[in-house]
């Protein structure tokens, strides 16, 4: 990557300030860029509508999910370990993933937000357009937040807060930013190999789900799996927290545009009809189960689409998008309740039967709905086929650097905390033996 | 004096109080309770995982009466608490040693 000098706050016109940020079109033009206050006004907005899924989105949609003995736990774990990374991130995060210089792997510079001013600009999908540098880092940010939060779903209820707190830093490190630059940066690895995310499937969603994985089974059974009752103690709570994620998640996808247009507009629609799709197929998957069509299928169903339509949101039509969702939520629903018993792993609430899942049907989906055949946008240069393995060999790069990264980050946070809980801490709950506190008092 | 325990299904509490009420019964104690008894339990399945509880919620009622009235209110229990289905719940019947009005020191059945 060239480096590119930052010339101090000159007037608008002259001073040709870009970040090397994602998505960069290399500026050919000599003109002046344009900063377009609608995309800057749907960009803030959108990167608000992501802190509202962590916040108290994800939040209430894991802690209904709980005992009412780990609500505040879990709660708690999910907005401490966002603030921590939001902290990290203008530390040190941001340079890591999209610094100034770098290779393939990993970028560098830019430490403390060094040289950026209210001036600095980030770069579009659009030649000449660009948005305040400030407002993609807001927006980056929230996004290494939610995903060290999805990881801990398959932790809850037996990890110390201080484990977390631990396992989250290091996480984020070696994990979160070399893969988000790798996916995300010119330059990074998946970037150059034309792999399509328009979202985060990967960044996020596989990332997450394969990490959960590998921390749970590190981390073992809870006490009492699969003999004590543990049902969710509110799913009421879980269905707020999953509307707040589906609203905020518009934030997430069409954002990801980084433009106010057409393609936000897509994957609009896209996060709704992905949506819609798989939370009336997971239903339907229970009834011929044998099962009842159940609210929390409905809500597993949602986001089983969501997380599925993510890296297509820009890269599928409305029909591809729907076929996305349904095929998404059969395959998560199998996932959850035919796999994960089978295996004996204690994925407390499937961050990896969903995330995990649902992202690998995401990203190998997405080569196949971006095709002009399925009503994509894709022009048709490059086969489904070849386009399929582009993307399993990110998704497989992927599954890699992940379980490798959580292993090392899950050992240091037990060198370094011990990881769980005593026995009867854990039988108490967490609430009171890791906050002092109750959920609720009545 | 009687002590007549009735563990019922819980939407019937309503029709066995007036019942009761329009007997001449002057109080009653009702606590929700969990049982289990030939009714079958249920299952919840959470994301394919199965918790059959075999406790049903149940509300007891407690009614502490004179010996002659006791027939009465265990027939009134019977009929107001019946649907005809496994479920409906039982009556115990149990002799009374003492009764005692806490603001008066009334005793016996003038206490009930």
């Amino acid at each position: 990557m060239i480096r590119k000098l930052l010339t101090g706050a000159g007037a608008i016109g002259t001073a040709l300030m870009t970040s090397t940020a994602a998505f960069a079109q290399e500026a050919t033009q000599a003109a002046a860029p344009v900063v377009d206050k609608g995309d800057t006004a749907w960009m803030m907005t959108s990167t608000v509508l992501v802190l509202l899924m962590i916040l108290p989105g994800l939040a209430l949609f894991y802690g209904g999910l709980t005992r009412t003995k780990n609500m505040l736990a879990t709660m708690t774990q999910i907005g401490a370990a966002a603030c921590l990374a939001m902290v990290i991130w203008v530390a040190y995060g941001y340079g890591l993933a999209f610094g100034p210089e770098g290779n393939a792997y990993i970028a560098w510079g830019k430490w403390f937000l060094a040289g950026v001013t209210p001036e600095s600009l980030a770069d579009t999908f659009s030649d000449g357009f660009k948005l305040p540098e400030y407002v993609f880092i807001s927006f980056q940010m929230t996004f290494a937040a939610i995903t060290v939060a999805l990881v801990l779903g398959s932790v809850v209820e037996r990890m110390k807060f201080a484990a977390v707190m631990v396992f989250a830093a290091v996480w984020l490190t070696i994990v979160y930013f070399p893969i988000a630059h790798m996916v995300w940066a010119v330059g990074g690895l998946f970037f150059e190999m034309g792999a399509l995310d328009f979202a985060g499937g990967t960044v996020v969603h596989i990332n997450a789900g394969v990490s959960a994985l590998v921390a749970a089974v590190i981390l073992g059974k809870r006490i009492g799996y699969g003999k004590d009752v543990m049902a969710p103690h509110s799913l009421t709570m879980t269905m707020i927290g999953t509307g707040m994620l589906w609203v905020g998640w518009f934030g997430f996808n069409a954002g990801s545009a980084l433009e106010a247009n057409g393609s936000a507009a897509l994957a609009m629609i896209n996060t709704f009809v992905a949506t819609a799709a798989a939370g009336l197929v997971w239903m339907v998957a229970e009834k011929l189960a044998g099962h009842k069509a159940s609210a929390l299928g409905f809500c597993s169903g949602i986001i089983a689409g969501l997380v599925a339509v993510t890296p297509a949101a820009g890269n599928s039509g409305p029909l591809g998008a729907i076929l996305l969702g349904a095929v998404s939520a059969l395959v998560c629903f199998a996932a959850v309740t035919i796999l994960k018993p089978k295996l004996g792993y204690d994925d407390s609430l499937d961050a990896f039967g969903i995330h995990g899942v649902g992202g690998i049907v995401g990203a190998l989906g997405t080569a196949v709905v971006y095709a002009p055949a399925f009503g994509g946008p894709g022009d048709g240069s490059t086969g489904i086929g070849a386009q399929l393995v582009t993307q399993a060999a990110a998704v497989g790069a992927t599954i890699v650097w992940a379980t490798i990264g959580t292993v090392i980050a899950m050992y240091v946070a037990k060198a370094l905390t011990g990881l769980r809980v005593s026995e009867e801490v854990e039988r108490e709950g967490l609430d009171l033996g890791e906050h002092g506190e109750r959920a609720y008092n009545y | 004096m009687k002590f007549i325990i009735a563990i019922i299904k819980p939407f019937k509490l309503d029709e066995v109080r007036e019942a009761l009420g329009a007997l001449g019964v002057a109080g009653m104690t009702v606590t929700e309770v969990k049982g289990f008894g030939r009714q079958k339990g249920q299952t919840e399945i959470y994301r394919g995982a199965e918790y059959s509880t075999n406790m049903l919620p149940k509300v007891k009622v407690e009614v502490a009466t004179s010996d002659d009235l006791a027939p009465q209110v265990v027939e009134t229990i019977q009929q107001a608490a019946s649907t005809d289905a496994i479920g409906d719940g039982k009556i115990f019947v149990l002799d009374l040693v003492s009764a005692t009005r806490i603001r008066t020191g009334e005793t016996g059945d003038n206490a009930l």
